[in-house]
């Protein structure tokens, strides 16, 4: 039996970048959703949300220690999340897009929940082991925010005229942010012919089925806009992303190298 | 970070792993509650690895500090590493740590089928740790940690934990 094997393996440098392009939109929607904590519109969904943050910060972690790992000492992971410039997070537009209000907030989980859960599915199946057990823990936990999501869609696109039209007007927002979700990165590329990463462009198809099951049952419209906004995955950010940096990074660009 | 596949605890470490609780539900021995994978001697040090309940979950790095602590008291160094996978499942809870949970007012988790039901607020079965009724409903689906459900019991009244399944 002849066993075809690559005999070359990708280089870490390649492999930290394409680590920041999955965990920043973990690190940046989790900040997002801390942002939230005290400011939720009663008790229980606070408390969920900032539960959800806890779980994208936690998964985070994990990504950026491994990263971490790959650059034999050079970085720490606190490195990693709080001294990098705004065009070093790679992370997606739609998950750095404010909190507006709370269906907004919703829609724009949902957005990623589903698309991060079809996601963390494939990445299960990672040949880096590494990667692997961080997906197949996150499974367990995104399948949770999906659900919230999901739920939450329904109750207020079925629920009163205004809380109807406010999560409308939302997904008519945030809708042009969701195709970026798909498009494949150099970096994103490598990682698939090395048969580590995912070719999201696979994912494609489905998301925007379960996307629009969910948004009809929550009697929504689903857009039809053909427009969409990219350049996160390049580093190339909306004007939000600096002001939400600013708050990230604050304590320690101020108090440089300080620890817990 | 790594992969450990077998659970190996050297059964003369289970008396001092057993002083060692979870400290966001303190009757629970990390024993009983399944984050301990392996705990072996090397060279004189006692090498633990734990595996998170949830990825942010804060409570690893208290557990690790009070591992080293217990080991510490008995003049034994020990080290302490996470490992990731297999990840961790509520299956993991011991039948003690159960009983342990229901009696500290936390509903044990149920089998995956059932948990998806009484959280989608489909079914009335998890029994309310104080007076035991089933009429019970979720009030969210997330509670005062991640790990957790928020209910109420209509006949008692009573707010309670969920313990979330996991698998
Ligand atoms: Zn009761």
């Amino acid at each position: 039996m002849f066993l075809i094997k690559a005999n070359f393996t990708m280089k870490n440098e390649n492999k930290v970048q394409y680590i920041f392009g999955i965990a920043d939109n973990a690190l940046i929607l989790g900040q997002r959703l801390s942002e939230l904590c005290g400011h939720g519109p009663n008790l229980e969904t606070d408390i969920a949300m900032t539960n959800m943050a806890l779980d994208l910060l936690g998964q985070t972690r994990s990504y950026y220690q491994y990263a971490a790992q790959l650059t034999e000492g050079e970085k720490t992971e606190d490195d990693i999340a709080f001294l990098r410039t705004e065009r070093q997070y790679k992370n997606v537009l739609l998950v750095e897009q404010p909190n507006r209000h709370f269906g907004y907030v919703i829609t724009r989980q949902f957005f990623y929940d589903v698309f991060h859960l079809l996601f963390l599915r494939e990445l299960e199946n990672s040949t880096d082991s590494t990667l692997a057990a961080i997906a197949k823990k996150g499974i367990k936990e995104v399948s949770y925010h999906q659900r919230f999501s999901s739920d939450w869609m329904k109750r207020l696109g079925d629920g009163t005229k205004e809380s109807h039209e406010k999560v409308q007007e939302a997904v008519d927002d945030l809708w042009r942010f969701t195709d970026e979700l798909f498009h494949m990165t150099a970096d994103d590329t490598l990682a698939v012919e090395h048969h580590i990463g995912i070719d999201v462009k696979t994912l494609k198809d489905r998301y925007y089925q379960i996307v629009s099951e969910i948004l009809e049952e929550a009697t929504l419209k689903v857009p039809e806009t053909k427009w969409f906004q990219k350049g996160g995955k390049q580093g190339i950010h909306s004007e939000h992303m600096g002001y939400l940096l600013s708050d990230l990074q604050y304590m320690q660009r101020t108090y440089p190298n300080m620890k817990w | 970070m790594t992969i450990q596949l077998e659970q190996h605890i050297d059964p003369e470490l289970i008396p001092i792993l057993e002083e060692v609780h979870d400290p966001e539900i303190p009757v629970l021995s990390i024993l009983d509650m399944g984050v301990v994978r392996t705990a072996k001697v090397l060279d004189n040090i006692v090498k633990v690895t734990i595996t998170p309940t949830y990825s942010g979950c804060p409570a690893m790095d208290v557990i690790g500090d009070d591992i080293v602590h217990a080991f510490e008291k008995v003049n034994i160094k020990a080290e302490v590493s996470l490992v990731l996978a297999p990840a961790w499942t509520t299956d993991w809870i011991t039948p003690r740590g159960r009983k342990a949970l229901e009696r500290y007012g936390i509903a044990a988790p149920l089998e995956a089928e059932a948990d998806k039901e009484v959280l989608l607020g489909g079914k009335r079965i998890v029994k309310c740790p104080q007076c035991s009724s089933p009429n019970t409903k979720v009030i969210s689906q997330f509670g005062s940690t991640a790990c957790k459900a928020l209910f109420q019991c209509d006949d008692c009244l009573e707010p309670f934990d969920y313990f979330k399944c996991l698998k």
